[in-house]
């Protein structure tokens, strides 16, 4: 019955990692079993609830929806690799600061999933967001301060890819003075 | 720090949280451990004839397999927790695995570990369990019947409980003016935490300390119950609370799982881990509501209300659970007549075995029911004699001046002012030109309905005295130990057990500006039965109003005794010292202070203290509230349907709720949006499926619908403050306010919108085909 187990390589919130692991093993549990990264969460069985959504090659994934084997040789992004206690991340960030969360199990996967939308709509009206919230399940917020927790995220990350392009300019200015 | 009560901060679990940093059931990883799972019966009724588990057992990697008769005589059965008096309650044993019977699908078979949890899940293929099938019952008002199986041999006409509340005679109803009379049916639901229940055993072999990590909203009950399971001394039992992804009541109930993971822990001397799957979770944990409520509300055509008598028959499941019976009867019969001051009242409940999984306390546990039938019989009997139901409301509430007030029941509502919090609903709302909106759109054919609940709920359980007489197997009081260190660092140990609620955080939030230190100073420790000496967990919404009063209260006395210490040390009286802002002060002398830290390290130090002073900085408090707590509030709905369809569209959600006291307002209001859409949820979504046979339809996340973001409008918050007289927070509850009123709101403003069609009920939850089909059959169509 057994089948042989594979290798699996991948990079991890900038760090190749890797383990032996049986082909049925989904990647969920991969990540959390044989790497430790007990951040993404699992709150059912039949992918509805989104609690275990992570990056994978820059989109959001259901981490329960892939196996182990899948992920092989992709770039992953846990909630581990976004900001740290004294660092959070704009999107981490913002939920501290608009109560987006309670109990706290849905939240990674909730604010994996939300990174994800900001990708593809940087600035989404509160509509857009409850839309962009149908892969997820909150059982304790009733939602409403996810989705001013996002509202909020999403003019912080503007602002701050605003920031980072004037700086850009201005090193840019800064340079060509030099070399001129 | 002053002002610290009653501020918005954020919260001190939050960074954590955020990172991936918690630290769940499921995230613990011990040395050697191996993984359960636990075979469930797919059949509702049926005997147990035999059970192979020798294929399993053969198995590489299954390191043991136990069954019901393998565990005779060495765990005893599970009990409930809510033993209600005068009600010739029936309690049929609950072993952890089925031994003869199965009463439900879901009741646990077999347990097998395994080195490996795919492993373990393997080997449930594994284990062949022959079964006679028998028939079932599932509906409790059939279950009562005579003729039908009996889920428990030996119990009659399946009736494990029937209790009677209040009396109103005959003539009372029969002479009345108008008699207004429905029968609601307030469905099963799934509490469905985000994160399903877990469990791990550890056996300390030489100290002979079993540690038992589990979802529990009280770890203490959980030891006080499990030890005498097990069999095993409360003192060699540690029961750990890790972080929880939410309860809602679904882990109160102390269950067989637990116990059986605790047991092979032990007898196989090696960590023992189960994590209950979503769809396991469906059947193997405890459901909520399921009360059909016969309701007769009798009073004058002038709108004076002057009885109510209602009939519950709740479906209590295969077995009693750990609060369930308490729910339809105490939590329930006792509120029936909500706000109101209705001078007659009566409650009689039945509680009924059936092939189905148990139900126990669900997120307002019996409130969320009392509130529903009174909040939707008063709008039908303001229909029936063309009041506005706002007026109708307003002319029976219980008065400002009445209280405390003691209601027909014989409860005592502590404090309120119910207009408060109506007025400025309706003024959020604009009433009267809403109304006139509705009835401009009514004319252009569309549907709007508005609907509101004026609900008032029991928390804060409780007074010991009376749990006693209620039968709970509780204390219910609370227990804070607030311990300062020699640098004035502070460590706070608390009773009650937080799952997301934020404790850490309004908890500190009385200890800072009690002791006027910063947040950052001081560390909360819950859920953990070996630091904390003894508590009753979280449920009813007694956290703030019974623990954080205890909290409150030792703080207040490490003050005493500081300001003695910081007395002496200033060679003033203690009466001529000032506290404030952390700093003893002598009255009039500035300059002559002390700071909190520095009596903090005189008092550890203990080289200068005043004559028979014993050493340290440290207070406890046992505190046991002499009376619940009645939270109370308007909650509003907007509803628009849509005639062709009967899909409904929530526009608006307007609420003002009045907890007393609130300590931090952001997650105060938190709490209500979760509540709301909880309570939503019931009202338009989610509901148990069984077929006739007991077989739960609704058993994934694919089949039962929970709410989701889209779902929901902006809701629109506000609190009134009536401080309640009981503690000296003056805090009442707000866990559960939400979905109490909610589901009236909802129901009320979609039966407004179907008037045009005099339609008076529809069974919950609303789908579209049900409310399309009611337009269908009503008046004018």
């Amino acid at each position: 019955m057994a089948i042989e187990d594979r290798e699996v390589t991948v990079v991890v919130n900038g760090q190749e990692r890797s383990a032996a692991v049986e082909p049925r093993k989904l990647l969920v549990h991969y990540l959390r079993d044989d790497l430790g990264l007990t951040g993404t969460h699992i709150g059912c069985d039949t992918s509805q609830c989104g609690a275990c959504s992570i990056m994978v090659n820059g989109e959001a994934v259901k981490s329960c929806t892939m196996l182990a084997v899948q992920a092989e040789g992709s770039e992953i992004t846990t909630v581990e690799g976004l900001g740290s206690i004294e660092h959070l991340h704009p999107m981490q960030q913002s939920f501290w600061e608009e109560h987006g969360l309670q109990c706290g199990y849905c939240t990674p996967g909730v604010i994996m999933a939300m990174l994800g939308l900001l990708k593809e709509n940087p600035n989404p009206s509160e509509e857009e967001i409850r839309e962009g919230m149908e892969g997820v399940i909150c059982r304790c917020t009733g939602y409403q301060f996810i989705v001013s927790a996002v509202q909020k995220a999403a003019k912080l990350m503007a602002e701050a890819e605003e920031q980072k392009e004037e700086t850009l300019v201005a090193n840019l200015v800064r340079e060509g003075t030099h070399n001129g | 720090m002053a002002n610290v009560i009653g501020a918005s901060l954020k919260r001190k679990e939050d960074p954590r949280l955020l990172t991936g940093n918690g630290r769940f059931s499921d995230d613990i990883q011990l040395p050697g451990m191996l993984h359960a799972v636990i075979l469930r019966s797919p059949h509702a009724h049926a005997k147990i004839k035999k059970i192979h588990a020798e294929e399993a057992l053969k198995s590489q990697g299954v390191v043991a397999v136990y069954t019901g008769k393998d565990l005779e005589g060495k765990i005893g059965p599970v009990p409930s927790s809510w033993l209600v008096p005068d009600a010739n309650l029936k309690e049929a044993p609950q072993y952890p695995l089925a031994i003869d019977y199965v009463r439900y699908v879901g009741d646990g078979v077999a347990l097998i570990i395994a080195e490996d949890r795919y492993v373990a899940r393997d080997a449930l293929d594994l284990i062949e369990v022959e079964y006679e099938v028998l028939p079932a019952v599932v509906h409790q008002k059939e279950a009562m019947q005579e003729g039908v199986p009996l889920v428990h041999g030996d119990i009659e006409n399946n009736i494990a409980l029937h209790w009677k509340a209040g009396e109103v005679a005959d003539e009372i109803i029969n002479d009345a003016e108008v008699v207004v009379r429905e029968s609601f049916y307030v469905q099963r639901v799934f509490p469905s935490p985000l994160e399903t229940r877990a469990a791990i055993g550890q056996y300390d072999a030489g100290s002979g300390e079993l540690t038992l990590w589990c979802t529990s909203q009280n770890p203490h009950i959980h030891r006080m119950v499990l030890s005498d399971v097990l069999g095993i001394s409360e003192a060699k039992l540690r029961v750990i609370a890790p972080d929880m992804g939410g309860g809602f009541g679904g882990k109160i109930g102390v269950y067989p799982d637990e116990a059986l993971v605790g047991y092979a822990a032990r007898d196989l001397k090696r960590p023992v881990k189960w994590i209950e799957q979503r769809s396991e979770h469906f059947t193997a944990s405890n459901a909520g509501r399921d009360e059909i409520i016969d309701v007769e509300l009798a009073g004058k055509r002038d709108g004076t209300l002057l009885a109510i008598r209602v009939k519950n028959t709740a479906n209590l499941g295969a077995y009693l659970s750990t609060m369930g019976p308490g729910v339809a009867t105490i939590d329930f019969g006792l509120m029936i007549t909500g706000a109101y001051d209705i001078p007659h009242a009566s409650c009689e409940t039945f509680g009924v075995y059936t092939n189905t999984t148990p139900t126990d306390a669900y997120r307002g546990a019996g409130k969320p029911e009392a509130t529903y039938q009174i909040e939707r019989i008063i709008d039908l009997y303001a229909r029936e004699i063309g009041m506005d139901p706002i007026e109708l409301r307003r002319k029976n509430f219980v008065r400002k001046e009445a209280f405390p007030y003691t209601n027909a029941q014989g409860l005592l509502y502590d404090s309120g002012d119910y207009e408060k919090p109506l007025e400025k609903a309706l003024e959020t709302l604009n009433y009267e030109e809403l109304r006139q909106k509705q009835r401009e759109l009514s004319k252009q054919g569309k549907l709007i309905g508005i609907g509101f609940s004026t609900y008032v709920e029991l928390c804060g359980f409780g007074p010991s005295e009376v749990a006693g007489a209620i039968g709970f197997q509780g204390g219910v009081w609370e227990n804070s130990t607030v311990r300062v260190h020699p640098s004035g660092k502070v460590t706070v140990y608390c009773g009650t057990s937080p799952h997301g609620q934020g404790h850490a955080t309004t908890f500190g939030q009385v200890v800072a500006e009690k002791l006027g230190i910063p947040m950052d100073d001081i560390e909360l420790v819950f859920s953990d039965t070996k630091s904390i000496s003894m508590g009753w967990g979280t449920y009813g919404s007694r956290s703030t109003a019974v623990g954080g009063a205890a909290v409150s209260i030792a703080a207040d006395r490490v003050v005493e005794k500081a300001k003695k210490i910081a007395a002496h040390e200033l060679e003033a009286s203690e009466e001529d010292i000032v506290f404030e802002n952390g700093k003893f002060q002598v009255k009039g002398v500035p300059g002559q202070q002390r700071t909190f830290q520095e009596i903090a390290k005189s008092a550890n130090m203990a080289w200068n203290l005043p004559e028979g002073m014993e050493p340290s900085l440290e207070a406890q408090s046992f505190f046991k509230p002499e009376n619940f707590v009645y939270p109370f509030g308007t909650h509003a709905a907007v509803v628009e349907i849509d005639k062709d369809t009967g899909e409904i569209e929530l526009k608006r959600y307007v609420c003002v709720d009045d907890v007393g006291r609130v300590i931090n307002p952001l997650t105060a209001e938190g709490q209500v949006h979760g509540g709301i859409a909880q309570g939503v949820g019931q009202a338009l979504w989610e509901g148990a499926v069984y077929s006739k046979d007991g077989q739960l339809l609704s058993g994934t996340l694919m089949d039962y619908a929970l709410p989701k973001a889209r779902f929901f409008p902006r809701i629109e918050s506000a609190f009134t403050e009536t401080p309640s007289p009981v503690n000296p927070l003056g805090a009442k509850g707000v866990g559960e306010t939400g979905t109490t009123a909610s589901i009236a709101a909802v129901m009320n403003a979609v039966m407004d919108a179907l008037k045009p069609y005099n339609v008076k009920d529809i069974e919950m939850p609303l789908t579209s085909e049900k409310v399309w089909r009611a337009i269908q059959d009503g008046e004018g169509n």
